[in-house]
């Protein structure tokens, strides 16, 4: 069936072609951060690690990587239990209701992003969150429970809830069956979204450039400063040690959701 | 749960209802703060200014910077959804085709930069579309051109940087669709006598219209809010919507034009979302992800 047509030859070429256009900018990026050349030459004059040693020495953006971090860290800590129970109550549920709050919760996906850091700057200068830690780990919360939600739900999907029932008849109560039958079956989905939610919170610009000042810049933000003004290899250095750090995640997210089949 | 069991169950039923809205009720509470009231203040702040005004409006739709952004980035937005389609149609389709262990290698192609950061890609186009980068470097080395061509810093950069950035959206929702679409009608097509066009033309594509109308939706309007590409590969030139907003809130402290910019750019977008969902089912759009 599948005989080399012209048309099918074609359609490998065209799409060989839109993949190079995918993942050739996604791979240019790691040559340069070990060049030596302050400026871009092809093919790298040669090897160096200058532009790595410039990061780690500067504290400017060491600053700003601990700020990222932390702002992750905490946003996975309170988003995932948050979205967790929101996904539980939403799957269990009989309410009407519960099908317009599935509806809200997902609102961050929905409004352009743009739209919500202007809103959240109005307010957030109102109640003095500019500026602040809370206010950029808060921000950060909101944008990445629709990606716990949906993961979990997803996961809560091919759970039977019997099994649940069954540990209470036998005596367990609500919290402890659920920790102890309903949370081990959906364990990847709930490590899936925290690290969803994870990888959002290191790469949020947006929110960031509007919300964030002062100590409390997180490195896409010094970044997207850095870019608009000129192009410095050190941004190269980061890029990639930022790209291999989600894809890293991404891989543990994955082949955690693949082992849930 | 128990939902038919009379008179004792009814205590129990509403304390399930207060159990289940209380665990729910911290998600819920974070996002009405931080998306919902921010984005009512919005509305509410392009309207009122010391009393009730559409002076922002009359601005938004009558002076020439402000409709002719909105002009642009529509204009874009619809390039970049076309060249999203063409280029991710016959990539869907392969994908579809090939058996299923080739079929996901190749999606993880397309999805691999979806995981990259948009800042780093908009870094990566830099260096390749630059004055000095590596593409107009090659381009010399072949003697192809001369003069370095102006890749970047203009609204072909903004395009090229952008429909990479959007194609996943348009491939995962193809994809979907055309796995749905049975083996089985094609190959009664061909039993027929149809020829692989005919059959594909006649058959396949139309299958596959859902997945197409998914996917430029979800392209054309995440493109609609774009604002990190165009502001650092447009070169200043290139003013779309979002930027306006950020520069009328930044640079000129006009919240209320800012307001009302980004209060008529969401209109636009519920309206688009609103007007697809009468087709297809919005789960499709937005569970892509």
């Amino acid at each position: 069936m599948m005989r080399a047509s012209p048309a099918r030859i074609v359609l490998y070429v065209v799409s060989a072609l839109v993949l190079v256009y995918l993942i050739l900018p996604v791979l240019i990026i790691a040559p340069i951060s070990f060049s030596s050349a302050r400026f871009l030459t092809f093919p790298p004059p040669s090897f160096s690690l200058r532009w790595y040693q410039l990061y780690f020495a500067n504290p400017a953006w060491m600053q700003a990587t601990r700020v990222t971090l932390t702002v992750a860290l905490l946003t996975v800590g309170i988003a995932t239990p948050f979205g967790v129970a929101a996904a539980y109550a939403i799957s269990q549920s009989k309410l009407r209701i519960m099908r317009l709050i599935h509806m809200t919760l997902l609102l961050p996906l929905v409004v352009p992003i743009i739209i919500t850091a202007v809103g959240i700057f109005f307010v957030y200068a109102k109640v003095g969150l500019v500026a602040t830690m809370p206010g950029l780990v808060l921000a950060n919360v909101m944008l990445g429970l629709p990606y716990v939600v949906i993961s979990v739900l997803a996961g809560l999907q091919s759970f039977d809830p019997a099994q649940e029932m069954v540990a209470r008849s036998l005596g367990m109560n609500r919290l402890r069956s659920f920790f102890a039958v309903t949370l081990p079956q959906i364990k990847s989905s709930v490590v899936a979204g925290g690290i969803f939610a994870f990888i959002s919170a290191m790469d949020e610009t947006i929110v960031a450039l509007f919300i964030s000042g002062g100590q409390y810049q997180p490195l896409t933000k010094r970044m997207f400063t850095a870019l608009r003004d000129e192009i410095d290899p050190t941004i190269a250095a980061i890029s990639t040690l930022m790209t291999a750090g989600s894809f890293l995640l991404v891989l543990l997210a994955t082949s955690r959701q693949g082992k849930k089949t | 749960m128990t939902t038919s069991v009379p008179d004792p169950s009814e205590r129990h039923q509403r304390r399930e209802h207060a159990l289940m809205l209380a665990l729910v009720s911290p998600a819920l509470l974070v996002i009405l703060m931080l998306i919902v009231l921010p984005v009512g203040w919005l509305a509410w702040q392009s309207v009122y200014h010391d009393g009730f005004t559409l002076e922002n409006y009359r601005r938004v739709f009558t002076e020439d910077i402000y409709w002719r952004s909105f002009a642009l980035t529509f204009e874009i937005s619809l390039a970049v959804t076309l060249i999203a389609l063409l280029l991710g149609y016959p990539v869907a389709y392969l994908a579809n085709s090939l058996p299923k262990r080739w079929g996901i290698l190749v999606l993880s192609l397309v999805v691999l930069p979806f995981w990259t950061s948009v800042l780093v890609r908009a870094y990566a186009w830099l260096a390749l579309l630059q004055r000095t980068g590596v593409i107009n470097q090659f381009l010399r080395y072949l003697d192809v051109i001369s003069e370095p061509l102006a890749l970047v810093h203009n609204t072909f950069g903004t395009v090229v940087a952008t429909v990479h950035i959007l194609l996943p959206f348009m491939v995962l929702p193809l994809y979907a669709t055309m796995q749905k679409i049975p083996n089985d009608l094609m190959q009664a097509g061909a039993s027929l006598g149809a020829s692989p066009s005919l059959t594909f033309f006649r058959v396949f594509l139309p299958l596959s219209l859902p997945g197409v109308l998914a996917g430029c939706t979800m392209v054309f309007v995440l493109c609609l809010g774009f604002y990190i590409t165009p502001e650092l590969l447009g070169g200043g030139r290139t003013v779309m919507v979002s930027m306006l907003v950020s520069r009328n809130v930044e640079l000129y402290n006009q919240f209320g034009a800012a307001s009302a910019v980004a209060v008529v750019l969401l209109l636009s977008v519920l309206a688009i979302f609103f007007v697809v969902s009468r087709f297809i089912s919005l789960d499709r759009v937005l569970g892509q992800k």
